[in-house]
């Protein structure tokens, strides 16, 4: 049996090895700090994996590129931070619309703008979310660990091409470049989901014609069967259509293919939640500090349990809703202004939600989130 | 008739026909030669993508039966050079308007350039932003009026061949839409030429920017264009001064450096082995 590799390394080296994993063999990316450890190990690997690395002109065409390749079939994905996720906005649109797996790193640091560079900070939530103009969902997971980054790196990809659709992990800085154990999988430990592939004749085939479960078959440029992707608002043929019916289908389907399956996509991990009366709500590198302050709180006998969320769009509102059902009140910490707890306010709302937000750069500690507690009783 | 009827039904989704373009502009002449040059470079229907961006010009990839990707505004390059990369073997043809690329997508048709990265880029300038409503663009001629220049445009147009040179492509075309054939066999030599190719199809737009101008309708534009242009051969034996307000046709440089997907793939194939 082969056995597992064991290694110490980085958040961002974790999300490298993950894309190995999963068979990427693209990746186009613009430097950016605290980012470009991923592009370098990329630009290190990919040539001896018979994969590419292109370094482009920006993270406009960094994006770009990676759709453009994902289009031939080929495992493709780039990281960034703030800066340039929202240079990136603009295509993630393309690969939304046009259905083209890929996925994006966002190690997220503080803003707006340049902001402190490169402090951390939690406060991409709602541009992941909302950042590409127009309706649409996204799928976008939060790792905690460096063991997560690798973890959810491969499930990105799979994610990715099951729902054809692009992924975003939202890590951060301090998740990004710390360095912890992590063990590797050995190959085939893990499934890896390919993009279904057409299986009718190549004159019957159309580019968006769903199969029942919402999601097209994708050919690949050079199959027998010709791929039209298009930005534009299209029929199943992969054609401009502006008949409000069809758009209305588009937008729809577009939606409903993961907002439905959340189920399937979101992931929590809950602790101590047996018998919590208060529960933390939180993701990412906070989830760390808030699971030490539950380790603390317990030891003094409180009654406090924890839930990382490992998936944060779709929002596992489900999955929160049912695992607080016997609590009495929800602490959201986060590291921005506030931008979780309002969705937990929207899936919770029965519950007494209690905020502790910082946006000034450095981690929230695990004292603050015991202090928090102690002032929301 | 044979020939324009096989090149109808096999490249064109005649479905899709009537296409949106206005009456007569230049657009139709350019994708028709495209159509034309890639049937003559023998290529397999299957392994051309046809890219492009957004714009009037932009819209003929959907009319086209092959692959294609439509993009967004200025990026068409950008999702070309993805593409190549990853599947090397495949033709591309990159559509691009004169905004397009020279204003949005300047930085990537600068870097596609520099790379010398086997990609076609057939770009129809008609001087405008046409789907817009006839604003200038950085190929509008200085002087020329335009929405948002009712004045006449007081900023200097590029030489976009000139700007792709210095960039460093190594192959560059400019044809115009009165002289078609001349077109399709540009289109062509691009195709064959290994590395970075840059056509520029001079094309009329006579509701956005001819009527603004007064410069007649499509076939007083188409004729003017033809008077001014001069063939590369002939330009060659004129004075310079006859040349100063003259278009110069044909390939105005052709040149071998190494292509960037070719030399990807040995510089890792040479550290594997
Ligand atoms: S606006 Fe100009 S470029 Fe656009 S379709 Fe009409 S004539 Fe052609």
């Amino acid at each position: 049996m082969v056995q597992s590799e064991v290694k110490f390394i980085s958040g961002n080296e974790a999300c490298a090895e993950g894309a190995f994993y999963a068979q990427a063999r693209f990746y186009a990316g613009y430097p950016i700090t605290p980012s470009s450890e991923i592009a370098q190990i990329a630009s290190e690997r990919l040539p001896t994996l018979g994969g590419c690395y292109v370094q482009m002109e920006d993270e406009i065409a960094s994006i770009a590129a990676i759709i453009g390749a994902s289009c031939c079939g080929v495992k493709s994905f780039t990281a960034t931070s703030g800066p340039g996720f929202s240079l990136m906005q603009e295509n993630l649109g393309v690969a939304i619309m046009g259905e083209v797996p890929c996925v994006i790193i966002n190690v997220q640091r503080s803003g707006p703008s340049t902001g402190l560079a490169t402090s951390p900070a939690q406060a991409d939530i709602m541009q992941c979310r909302w950042g590409t103009h127009g309706d649409h969902a996204i799928i976008a997971l939060t790792p905690s660990s460096v063991q997560e980054c690798y973890e959810l790196t491969i499930r990105a990809f799979n994610l990715s091409e099951k729902y054809r659709s692009p992924v975003v992990i939202l890590s951060d800085k301090t998740v990004a470049q710390m360095r912890e154990k992590v063990i590797l999988f050995t190959p085939g430990e893990v499934e890896l989901l390919e993009r279904k592939k057409p299986t009718g004749s190549p004159g019957e085939y159309l580019s968006f014609r769903p199969d029942d479960d919402g999601i097209p078959p994708m050919a690949s440029f050079g199959d027998p069967h010709l791929l039209r992707i298009t930005s534009s608002t299209h029929n199943e043929q992969g054609f401009t259509d502006d008949d409000p019916s069809n758009a209305f289908t588009l937008i729809r389907r577009l939606y409903d293919k993961i907002e439905d399956n959340a189920d399937d996509i979101t992931q929590i991990k809950t602790y101590f939640m047996e018998d919590a009366e208060t529960t933390f709500i939180t993701f990412g590198i906070t989830a760390r500090a808030a699971l030490n302050a539950v380790h603390k709180l317990r030891e003094e006998g409180n009654k406090v349990g924890l839930i990382n969320l490992l998936t944060m769009w779709p929002f596992p509102a489900c999955k929160i809703k049912e695992a607080v059902a016997n609590c009495r009140s929800l602490l959201v910490p986060e590291m921005n202004l506030g931008q979780l707890v309002r969705e937990v306010e929207r899936a919770c709302c029965a519950k007494e939600v209690h905020s502790y937000t910082k946006s000034n750069g450095k981690n929230i500690f695990p004292g603050e989130i015991i202090q928090a507690w102690r002032d929301s009783l | 008739m044979a020939l324009i009827e096989h090149l109808t039904q096999e490249y064109l989704r005649t479905k899709k026909l009537p296409h949106i373009w206005c009456p007569g502009c230049g657009n139709g002449i350019v994708t028709a030669a495209l159509i034309r040059a890639i049937e003559r470079t023998g290529y397999d229907q299957r392994d051309v993508v046809i890219v492009s961006g957004i714009g009037c010009s932009s819209r003929a990839a959907g009319y086209l039966n092959f692959n294609t990707l439509h993009t967004t505004h200025g990026r068409a390059l950008a999702f070309a050079t993805g593409l190549k990369m990853a599947r090397p073997e495949l033709k591309l043809f990159v559509i691009m308007g004169d905004g397009d690329c020279s204003a949005i997508g300047g930085n990537h048709f600068i870097h596609a350039a520099r790379r010398n990265i086997d990609l076609n880029a057939v770009i129809i300038n008609n001087h405008i932003y046409g789907m817009t409503g006839g604003q200038h663009s950085p190929l509008t001629p200085t002087g020329m009026k335009a929405t948002t220049a009712p004045r006449g445009t007081l900023e200097r147009p590029f030489d976009l061949l000139v700007l792709a040179r210095g960039a460093g492509a190594t192959f560059a075309a400019r044809g115009i839409a009165a002289q078609p054939r001349q077109l399709e066999q540009l289109i062509v030599r691009g195709a064959t030429h290994k590395g970075f190719s840059v056509v520029e199809a001079l094309s009329p737009c006579p509701i956005a920017y001819g009527r603004r101008n007064k410069l007649g309708g499509a076939v007083e534009m188409l004729r003017s264009m033809k008077d001014s242009s001069i063939s590369v051969e002939r330009a060659a034996e004129t004075e310079d001064a006859e040349l100063k307000d003259k278009t110069i046709t044909g390939v105005i440089y052709s040149f071998d450096a190494p292509e960037y997907a070719e030399e990807y793939y040995r510089s890792i194939s040479d550290n594997k082995g």
